[in-house]
C-alpha cells in the first residue's frame, strides 16, 4: 500500500478498492487510538485525520503498514429495496447522451443490484457501484446550485442519493422518500458500506 | 439566558466541531477560526476552550443578557457596545442582567467570536452544536427572537490577551505540498507560490475560492472520490484554487496541489472577498513547530488581571477609535493614582 502525507494532520492510504478501504477503516474505528480523529474511506483510498500534537505521522504510517486487517466487512451486509419515481429532470438529457429510450433507462437502472462502496460528500450520501455501463456519463460541467432532497442521481460509474437538498453535479433520474440520514437514529445512515440496494420503480 | 434581539448578518453557534463521524459523510464544521474561539473561551475562564460560542460574520447581533455573565470577544475586530459603552476586544467583560450588547461591523477579517463563561448551552448533534451550513446539522443560523441558554455567573475573574494578532493587508499562508503534486507540473507549484491571489466573493464556510487561475497541465483531471481535509488547496479544471474550510464535504474529487498548515487555519478562516493572499512553502517540521508555538501562545498570552487593570486596558485599547474616552481615561488614571497614595 502506498501512504502519502496529506498536509500536516492527515495521511492518505492508497488501496486497491473500496472494500479494502472499508476493511482498514473498520479496523481503525474498532481499535481507535490516541490522536486519530477521523477515518474517511474513499473509492480507492482511506484518509486518516490525526492531531499532530498527539500523533507522529511517521510512526502512524509505520503502524498502518504493519497492521493486519481482515476482509471482507465485519458486519453482515443488509439488502435494501428502495422505491423511487423515475421523474428526474435529466432523463431527457440521458436519452440524448446514451441513445436509449426512457423505458430502457428505467429498465437498466432498476434491474441492477448495487453495492454501497462508501459514504461521502454529505451525511449519508451513498456511492453505489453496479450501474449499467450504458449509463456511465461524465458529471455536469456546471453543477446545479440546488438538488432536491431524495434525488436519485448518476455520474461516472456511480449511482447516488442526495440525503438533503444541496448543490450537486450528478444527473438526476428520479426521487425517493427514503430517509438516508437521521442524526437521532442509533445508526444515522440508512445504508452502510457493503450493503446491497435495488431500486423499485413506483407508478 | 440571552435573548437575540437582532441576529446580525450571519451569526452561528460554533464549537470544536464533529470529530469521528467523517466516515458517515459528516463534515467537521466547528469554528472557522478555531484559535480565536479558543482564545475567547479562555478569556472568560472556560477551562474547556472548545465550548460553544457565537461566530459573528460581517456584522453582528444585538443581544440582551437576562442574567449576569462574563463575556469576551476575539477574532476579527468587532465594534461592540454594552449599553452604549464601547467594549474592548480580547479581554473579559462583566455583564449584568438586563444589559444589551450591540455588535456592529466586523473588520480586519470576517469572523469575530463571542464566548461567555460556561459556554452557550444547547443540545448538540453528533457531539457538537456547531452549525454546519452545508449539511444543515447543528443549531440553525441565529434568528431574531432566539433564546440562548447560559449559566448565570458573578465571576470577578478577569483575563486579557497580551498580543492580539493583526491580519494585515496581504496575508501569507504557509503550505506543504499536497498529496497529488505528481499530477501537476513543477511549474504549477512554483507559479502557485509566486502568485498573489485575490479572495473571490463566492467564498463561504465550505471553501475560500480564489479569483486567479493557474496554468494546468492537461494530465491533472479528476480523482476517484477520496477523503479531504480542511486547508486542502483543490484545483478544479478551470485552474482556480479552492481552499477547504470546516463545512467542506467529507470527500472530494479534485486534485490537491498544496495544504495550508494547521497553525494557519485560523487566519484561513478570516479571509473575505477582495483580500490579497500569498502562499509560502514550509517543511513538515516547521509546520509542526509553528503549531506548537501557537498552542503554547494560548497558554502564555492569556493572563489574569484584576478589574482596575482590565478597565485601564480597555480605555487604552479604545482611545484611538473613541477620542471622547480620553478624558475618562485621564480621570480614571488620576483616580487610581490617588487611591495608591
Amino acid at each position: 500500500m502506498n501512504i502519502r502525507s496529506f498536509g500536516d494532520a492527515a495521511l492518505l492510504i492508497e488501496l486497491p478498492d473500496a472494500q479494502a478501504a472499508q476493511a482498514l477503516c473498520q479496523a481503525l474505528l474498532v481499535g481507535a487510538s490516541a490522536g486519530i480523529e477521523d477515518v474517511v474511506p474513499g473509492f480507492q483510498s482511506l484518509l486518516i485525520r490525526f492531531d499532530p500534537l498527539k500523533q507522529d505521522a511517521a510512526r502512524l504510517a509505520e503502524r498502518i503498514r504493519n497492521s493486519t486487517y481482515s476482509l471482507p466487512f465485519s458486519s453482515k451486509p443488509v439488502e435494501h429495496e428502495i422505491g423511487m419515481h423515475y421523474d428526474g429532470p435529466d432523463l431527457s438529457m440521458i436519452v440524448q447522451a446514451s441513445g436509449l429510450s426512457v423505458e430502457e433507462i428505467v429498465h437498466r437502472h432498476s434491474r441492477a443490484v448495487y453495492r454501497v462502496a462508501f459514504i461521502g460528500f454529505a451525511p449519508g450520501f451513498p456511492y453505489l457501484t453496479g450501474l449499467d455501463p450504458a449509463l456511465h456519463l461524465p458529471r455536469h460541467k456546471t453543477p446545479r446550485v440546488h438538488v432536491p432532497a431524495g434525488a436519485v442521481a448518476i455520474a461516472d460509474q456511480f449511482c447516488g442519493i442526495y440525503p438533503r437538498s444541496s448543490p450537486g453535479g450528478w444527473h438526476l433520474i428520479g426521487t425517493t422518500d427514503a430517509s438516508l440520514f437521521d442524526a437521532d437514529r442509533d445508526a444515522p445512515c440508512l445504508l452502510s458500506p457493503g450493503d446491497t440496494v435495488r431500486f423499485r420503480a413506483l407508478p | 439566558m440571552i435573548t437575540v434581539l437582532a441576529a446580525g448578518a450571519r451569526t452561528l453557534l460554533q464549537d470544536g466541531g464533529r470529530i469521528g463521524y467523517a466516515h458517515l459523510g459528516v463534515p467537521r464544521a466547528g469554528a472557522a477560526d478555531l484559535p480565536s474561539l479558543r482564545r475567547a473561551n479562555r478569556l472568560v475562564g472556560n477551562r474547556n476552550d472548545l465550548m460553544a460560542g457565537l461566530e459573528i460574520t460581517l456584522s453582528g447581533p444585538t443581544l440582551r443578557f437576562e442574567s449576569d455573565s462574563l463575556l469576551a470577544l476575539s477574532g476579527a475586530t468587532l465594534a461592540a457596545e454594552l449599553d452604549g459603552r464601547p467594549l474592548a476586544m480580547h479581554q473579559s467583560v462583566a455583564v449584568q442582567a438586563g444589559q444589551t450588547l450591540v455588535c456592529g461591523r466586523v473588520h480586519e477579517g470576517v469572523r469575530s467570536y463571542l464566548a461567555v463563561r460556561g459556554g452557550i448551552r444547547t443540545p448538540g448533534v453528533l457531539g457538537s452544536v456547531a452549525t454546519d451550513t452545508l449539511s444543515g446539522l447543528g443549531h440553525p443560523v441565529l434568528c431574531n427572537g432566539d433564546v440562548l441558554e447560559i449559566e448565570p455567573t458573578h465571576s470577578t475573574d478577569g483575563f486579557y490577551l497580551r498580543k492580539p494578532e493583526r491580519l494585515g493587508n496581504e496575508i501569507t499562508l504557509h503550505v506543504v505540498p499536497g498529496p497529488h503534486t505528481d499530477r501537476f507540473s513543477e511549474q504549477s507549484f512554483s507559479e502557485f507560490l509566486a502568485h498573489t491571489f485575490t479572495v473571490h466573493a463566492d467564498s463561504d464556510r465550505a471553501g475560500v475560492r480564489l479569483v486567479e487561475a493557474l496554468q494546468l497541465p492537461a494530465s491533472v483531471g479528476e480523482l476517484p472520490s477520496q477523503g479531504m481535509v480542511g486547508g486542502a488547496v483543490q484545483v478544479p479544471g478551470d485552474g482556480r484554487p479552492i481552499i477547504l474550510l470546516p463545512d467542506h464535504g467529507a470527500t472530494g474529487g479534485y486534485p490537491v496541489l498544496a495544504v495550508v498548515i494547521t497553525a494557519d487555519h485560523g487566519r484561513l478562516g478570516q479571509l473575505g472577498a477582495g483580500m490579497k493572499l500569498r502562499f509560502e512553502k514550509v517543511s513538515r517540521d516547521q509546520a509542526l513547530s509553528l503549531l506548537r508555538q501557537q498552542e503554547q501562545g494560548l497558554e502564555t498570552d492569556i493572563v489574569a488581571a484584576d478589574e482596575a487593570l482590565l478597565e485601564a486596558r480597555s480605555l487604552m485599547m479604545l482611545a484611538h477609535a473613541h477620542p471622547e474616552l480620553r478624558d475618562l481615561r485621564m480621570h480614571n488614571i488620576s483616580r487610581r493614582v490617588r487611591l495608591r497614595r
